[in-house]
């Protein structure tokens, strides 16, 4: 099994699916003679030619529109925005159009495109590129959110995703694309619903996704030198989120906690804390917390960036409250 | 177009006329929810350019205003009414409404209720013929107001930058619901705005379906030969309130008045029995056949149709059983 970087990883999913299918395409800002901003598609505009791999204007709402068109009619886009807060003015088509079309035309239509594009809160790159956006998409019917924590999960998600139906919303993250893991040689295809056990555990769930997946991990590390077995649940699947394996989970380990890299309101903490209260109370010995950034824009001073953002220290210390250790 | 195509052409105009006037009785019945955005004084629009074009091959997609362009892409206009009243049987299956007619069969790619949303949809489906290698074009209907959506300009751009084979048609109408152009709109003339993005466009009388066809057979031949998008302008006027829920107070009674002497049904009908091709009498003879065929098979059709079945409230959100969201075939 080959280690790859996560970018790399991206960018072989797309190398495959191009390859198979001359009707995939590529689109997005600098994608194509630049490779893009995180390389996820480099050397493929030499490889597939500029009618494939696109270089848009910087143009979010109508490139997405233009690529949700071409996938009415066969063509199996992969969009790129180069970072989630640019998708805010693409949020009209994806919303609208193509979560829409397949229910309002009585099943006639459906948009199977895929965006992708990277959220989070990297290197001090301030309010207006620090968003997650991740709570906004996974509220919309119709459409499927993703959120690959690695790169085997990177390549998996978007093979899956470029041959499902279903328009597919893909949050990565700024800080990711460098993180290097093995991902089978042979195709692999994740499942698009589920969740995966990344740690397990016997005295508490921590519930996490993408960057908080890592957290998590480090923080059960620490845990265990507390004497606390935690369990580590990656909610790669946002839209729809996987009941089953939270209350799978809740009902192992009677304890909740969800690790979540957005602000608090209305986010998978609520969402998974709602389905907890729905599915599985009675299972409860703790009331279940939520780990979750400060709701604020994302500061550009270092110390308050970072004062922002949960870390797994802060996961820890939430975990020792709710045992009475802290 | 030759005499026989004109007879044909007149009759659907009719036909549209009565369909969207049954459509108004309809609503005041409460048979039909929602905004109802009617077409009459339009006809000419949609008849002269689909007939320039090749209707349930050419992709078509438009904005809310949208059951007389189903119609005319081949849509039967039985099931174009069944979704008006909510009905399983509808084209959307009731799932629609009037603003969101769907008939894919016949190429017929939409209604959509954002005001400019089709445009970048358009272009998407222009460029998908392209790489697909097909003769079909994309054709995009909507008013002047949407014009002035961002996406409207970024559609032209990449349009014109990617040579798309995609014809956007505005129907000018002087309107955005109650506000007269060159209270929202810098430059009235619509067609000059195509000359920001170097796209070919042209300006048409849209109450005349002889002016319109030739117009727009100059503009369908330009965008079906490969030389990229172009961006025709239709004169017109909507002879009723923007949807049913508006009063039309805002418009000058003269203004109507001018407009209702240039009816585009009046002016072809007038025309063929100028040139002695039917009498007064064949077209009283029409449109009694219409109005029957509307009575006595499309309204009891969507009477009797049944309503959707609760129990598939949530079908068509998402695909059913598509393999890869399980993980694939493997
Ligand atoms: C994005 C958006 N903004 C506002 C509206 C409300 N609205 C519906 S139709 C309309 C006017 C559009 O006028 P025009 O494009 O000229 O088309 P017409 O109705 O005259 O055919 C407005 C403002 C809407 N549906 N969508
Ligand atoms: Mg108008």
């Amino acid at each position: 099994m080959a280690e790859l970087m996560y970018w790399e990883a991206i960018r072989r999913a797309h190398d495959e699916e191009m390859a198979r299918d001359p009707l995939v395409i590529a689109m997005g800002e600098d994608i194509g003679v630049a490779g893009g901003t995180y390389k996820a598609t480099s050397g493929l505009y030499d490889k597939y030619g500029e009618e494939r791999v696109i270089d848009t204007p910087i143009s979010e709402g109508g490139y997405t529109g233009l690529g949700i068109g071409a996938s009415f009619i066969g063509v199996r886009p992969i969009i790129e925005i180069m970072s989630v807060n640019f998708a805010w003015l693409a949020t009209d088509q994806i919303v609208n159009t193509a979560a829409k079309v397949r229910y309002m035309s009585g099943g006639q239509l459906e948009a199977p495109v895929v965006i992708r594009s990277p959220g989070g809160t990297a290197h001090q790159l301030g309010a207006q590129h620090s968003a997650r956006m991740e709570k906004v998409f996974m509220g919309i019917a119709g459409l499927r959110v993703v959120t690959p924590s690695s790169p085997r999960q990177a390549y998996g998600l978007l093979k899956s995703a470029v041959r499902c139906n279903d328009p597919v919303f893909i949050n990565e993250h700024e800080l990711m694309y460098n993180m290097k893991d093995e991902v089978p040689d042979e195709e692999y295809f994740m499942p698009l619903e589920g969740s995966e056990v990344a740690r397990e555990g016997a005295d508490v769930t921590l519930f996490a996704y993408n960057i908080s997946v890592h957290w998590s991990l480090q923080a059960a590390e620490e845990l265990a030198r507390h004497g606390i077995n935690a369990e580590v649940i990656d909610l790669y699947a946002l839209a729809p989120l996987d009941r089953e394996g939270i209350k799978a989970s809740v009902a192992k380990t009677h304890r909740a906690v969800i690790v979540e890299e957005a602000e608090a309101p209305v986010g998978v903490g609520s969402e998974v804390m709602a389905i907890i209260n729905e599915e599985c109370f009675f299972e409860l010995d703790a009331p279940p917390l939520r780990v979750s950034a400060k709701n604020v824009p994302i500061p550009y001073n270092r110390t308050l960036e970072k004062a922002s953002i949960p870390t797994a220290k802060d996961v820890v210390n939430a975990v020792l409250n709710m045992f009475g250790k802290g | 177009m030759n005499a026989a195509d004109k007879k044909r052409l007149l009759r659907e105009m009719l036909f549209a006329r009565r369909f969207e006037e049954r459509c108004y009785e309809a609503y005041v019945e409460r048979k039909i929810g929602g905004f109802l955005h009617l077409y009459p004084g339009q006809e000419a629009c949609v008849h002269g350019v689909m007939e320039a074009a090749r209707p349930g091959h050419d992709y078509v997609i438009t904005g809310y205003r949208d059951h007389v362009h189903a119609i005319k892409c081949g849509s039967d206009p039985k099931v174009v009414m069944a979704e008006l009243f909510g009905k399983e049987t509808g084209c959307s299956k009731g799932r629609g409404g009037s603003m969101h007619i769907f008939d894919v069969d016949k190429r017929f790619m939409g209604g959509y209720a954002l005001v400019g949303g089709p445009f970048p949809l358009a272009a998407g489906m222009a460029k998908a013929i392209k790489l697909k290698g097909g003769d079909e074009i994309a054709l995009c209907f909507l008013g002047d107001a949407a014009n002035n959506q961002g996406v409207f300009h970024e559609s032209l751009n990449m349009a014109a930058v990617w040579k798309l084979p995609v014809l956007y048609v505005t129907e000018n109408n002087l309107y955005g619901i109650g506000t007269r152009i060159e209270r929202s709109t810098a430059v009235l003339d619509q067609y000059k705005r195509a000359c920001g993005y170097d796209i070919p466009s042209a300006q048409a009388d849209g109450q005349d379906i002889d002016e319109v066809f030739k117009a727009a057979k100059k503009a369908v031949d330009h965008v079906r030969s490969g030389k990229g998008p172009y961006l025709l302008e239709l004169m017109t006027y909507r002879y009723r309130g923007h949807s049913m829920s508006d009063s039309n107070a805002y418009r000058e009674k003269e203004e109507e008045k001018e407009w209702g002497k240039r009816d585009p049904i009046i002016i072809l009908r007038d025309r063929l029995i100028e040139a002695g091709e039917i009498s007064e009498e064949d077209y009283r003879t029409m449109d009694k056949a219409i109005i029957d065929e509307i009575e006595n098979e499309i309204i009891p059709f969507c009477e009797e149709s049944p309503e959707p079945d609760v129990s598939e409230l949530e079908k068509y959100v998402l695909a059913e059983n598509d393999p890869y969201v399980k993980g694939g075939a493997q």
